[in-house]
């Protein structure tokens, strides 16, 4: 049962992980953007989240109808106002992930700005579904699970999209090699713009969702990005079947390390897998080495 | 010639004499405060509850009243704020230029005990006062040595340790407890600091440490943690945490039914924050801080910072950061004048009235300090050490978690 237990929370730990990291893959893999900025989105969608709950009365899922396409608008404008040239003047793709590291840098900070401005920096928190649920005998919130079922179903409902769909395919091959889409009339501007947006509102979707049970605060952007680009880059970049799996090998390990090991190891554990993985399959587990 | 030189000479000298005489002995139309504070970055959080409030409440008050008191007039505050990132090495560049460049007269100290520490040889460099009142340090009393203008607030962690200890003993000889103690903290000083200290003291007390583990800063997930230290089942849970933990340690405590009789959780329990998150869950768990609530001065101090700020003042660093401004402002208007060596010296000897009683320095560190507190319907009131003036007895057993 101690192991259930160990499991179950090991994948809902996970699931959340696969949650926040999924927009990344998208930006990063089919838009080629490295989005600093990524986590700054989040904490955005979760400050939204707040206000609706405590302002508005709305609760977080209710939320989710406006929360998620008002960011995939925003990023959306973002690509096509700010990125697009970056896109336009790059000669190759390192030189476009130089660019657009720099670039959105930048943006970390004026979004952080806004944050600040509009709710200084002390933490934030609310309770929302922080009731316990007993699953195979052991107990997790149910918030927990909410963001876990999301995961499980933005999840396979992308990898769906992307495999079965005519659009997804499109994203896909615009990953694969943007010169060659465009031989086959895919119109890479649009497909990267479309990539990006839905990028922005998966991590909008992620943001309300782990504001239900996280503290955050208007400077706790950066933490998200660095754990989302570690799931993206041990998954395998642009993968999102890998992003799931990465997710949830992370949080398995860390929680397992947690309960049977030690928990001051789990820093040490998450960061020793990635880097096997990453020495056994230097792409990620799902990646494909670039050209 | 020459007489006519001398009546020249004379002449000149005297307008000269006339003219010096005429000019103030120190031009001084204003007192130049300068703070590097952590507006941005993991520190933020912190110094947004505890220290920028009751900085800029405090300069606003002052100058509403006309000023700082030097001489027979009074002189209004200028501030010079500078963002220092939650970095030492920006807090570092950031006061040497207050200093050389700014040119301020007073310096108010950042927010945590590393950014305190990094930026502590500056100031004793240049002779500043620094009053470090949200940094918990182990060696407080020799820094106040090694550097006489530094200013300890919240003294050393040991203190704090002990204080708990001396709770869980009482309660023990009453028979209300047994043995089992679990202990958790976060791996950064603050924890670090506390779980050192407390270790030995709990075992020399005659408690068994059950389960005493530490976590990385930032872990999220608190779930695999109380659960095992549920399976342990000890009687008394302490954990030395940050405020994410600390909400994430008592969130999971409420969802396993985690109820053991003695429930204290680090920084972060003392925040508004906490008394709003849990609401009648918050009654009966111990924290780190505390104050005496029943104070006229201390209500009339909520009242005006909840006016200013739009929120509650937490209940450890923000009184006693208000409290030394108070003393900062007694000391300048008792010497009279911009004088940083006979400032710090009457910190030192001085005593001082302010919103938390009476404020004296033995050593660079207060006299008396509010380790424990514990939140009573709806109030984290100061219940040790239990020696301090407006001690409430601790609330026991902390009642079971109920649905939110």
């Amino acid at each position: 049962m101690i192991v259930i237990d160990a499991l179950l929370s090991g994948v809902t730990l996970g699931g959340m992980y696969a949650l926040i990291a999924m927009g990344l893959t998208l930006q990063y893999g089919v838009a080629r953007i490295m989005n600093l900025s990524y986590g700054e989105f989040l904490i955005a969608a979760a400050f939204l989240a707040f206000w609706f709950f405590t302002g508005l009365g709305v609760n977080p899922l209710a939320g989710l109808a406006v929360v998620v396409p008002l960011a995939f608008a925003v990023n959306w404008a973002i690509y096509r106002v700010l990125l697009t040239r970056l896109v336009v003047r790059a000669k190759t793709r390192a030189a476009l992930e130089v660019d657009s590291i720099l670039a959105t840098f930048g943006l970390l900070f004026v979004i952080q700005g806004i944050a600040l401005v509009a709710f200084g920096g002390a933490y934030y928190s609310y309770s929302y579904l922080a009731v316990p649920v007993s699953v195979l005998g052991s107990t997790i919130a149910a918030n927990r699970l909410v963001a876990l079922a999301a995961a499980a179903v933005i999840g396979g409902g992308l990898y769906l999209v992307m495999t079965r769909t005519r659009l997804g395919t499109a994203l896909r091959a615009v990953a694969v090699d943007p010169v060659a889409a465009q031989l086959v009339a895919i119109d890479i501007r649009a497909a990267a713009a479309f990539a990006f947006a839905l990028g922005g509102g998966l991590v909008a979707a992620g943001g309300v969702l782990v504001s239900m049970f996280l503290t955050f605060s208007a400077t706790m952007g950066v933490v998200f990005t660095m754990k989302a680009l570690i799931v993206v880059i041990m998954g395998g970049v642009g993968n999102l079947l890998g992003c799931l799996v990465a997710g949830l090998m992370l949080g398995l390990a860390e929680t397992l390390v947690s309960r049977f090991v030690d928990p001051g190891l789990t820093l040490a554990a998450t960061f020793t897998l990635f880097l096997g993985i990453l020495l056994w399959r230097p792409a990620g587990l799902f990646g494909k080495a670039a050209r | 010639m020459s007489q006519r030189l001398t009546t020249l000479l004379t002449g000149l000298i005297a307008a000269g004499a006339a003219t010096i005489a005429a000019l103030p002995a120190q031009a001084q139309d204003a007192v130049k405060f300068g703070w590097a504070i952590s507006k941005t970055g993991p520190n933020a959080g912190g110094a947004t509850i505890s220290l920028i409030p009751n900085y800029e409440m405090w300069v606003k008050e002052v100058n509403a009243a006309g000023g700082l008191k030097l001489g027979d007039k009074r002189v209004p505050i200028t501030v010079v704020e500078y963002d220092d990132r939650s970095s030492s090495e920006e807090a570092v560049r950031a006061v040497e230029r207050l200093i050389n460049q700014d040119k301020v007269d007073f310096l108010l100290a950042p927010w945590g005990t590393g950014v305190n520490l990094a930026v502590g040889p500056v100031f004793a460099r240049a002779g500043y006062p620094q009053l470090a009142t949200t940094a918990v340090n182990e060696r407080a009393v020799e820094l106040g040595k090694r550097w006489p203008n530094s200013f300890w607030f919240l003294g050393q962690g040991s203190a704090g340790a002990g204080a708990l200890v001396e709770v869980l003993s009482a309660l023990r000889k009453d028979g209300k407890i047994g043995t089992n103690v679990a202990m958790v903290s976060v791996a950064d000083g603050f924890g670090i600091d506390l779980s050192s200290a407390g270790r030995p003291l709990i075992e020399k007390a005659g408690f068994k440490l059950v389960y005493d583990k530490s976590y990385p800063v930032g872990t999220q997930d608190m779930a695999p943690i109380v659960t095992e230290v549920q399976r342990a089942n000890p009687d008394v849970f302490i954990a030395f945490s940050y405020p994410p933990d600390t909400l994430g340690l008592t969130e999971q405590s409420r969802l396993l039914g985690f109820n053991p009789k003695v429930f204290y959780t680090g920084v972060g329990t003392a925040f508004p924050l906490y008394k709003q998150r849990f609401g009648a869950n918050a009654q009966g768990v111990m924290g780190i801080g505390g104050w005496d609530a029943s104070r006229p001065e201390l209500q009339d101090y909520f009242k005006r910072h909840v006016a200013f700020a739009n929120r509650e003042p937490d209940r450890w660093a923000s009184p006693i950061t208000y409290a030394s401004l108070q003393m900062l402002q007694q000391a300048i208007e008792k010497v009279g004048k911009i004088d940083r060596a006979a400032v710090i010296k009457e910190l030192q000897t001085g005593s001082f009235e302010t919103v938390v009683g009476t404020m004296k320095m033995k050593d660079n560190v207060p006299t008396n300090l509010w380790w424990v507190g514990q939140w009573q319907d709806g109030e984290f009131y100061g219940i040790a050490p239990a020696t301090n003036p407006g001690a409430k007895a601790p609330l026991f057993p902390k009642p079971a978690w109920t649905a939110q």
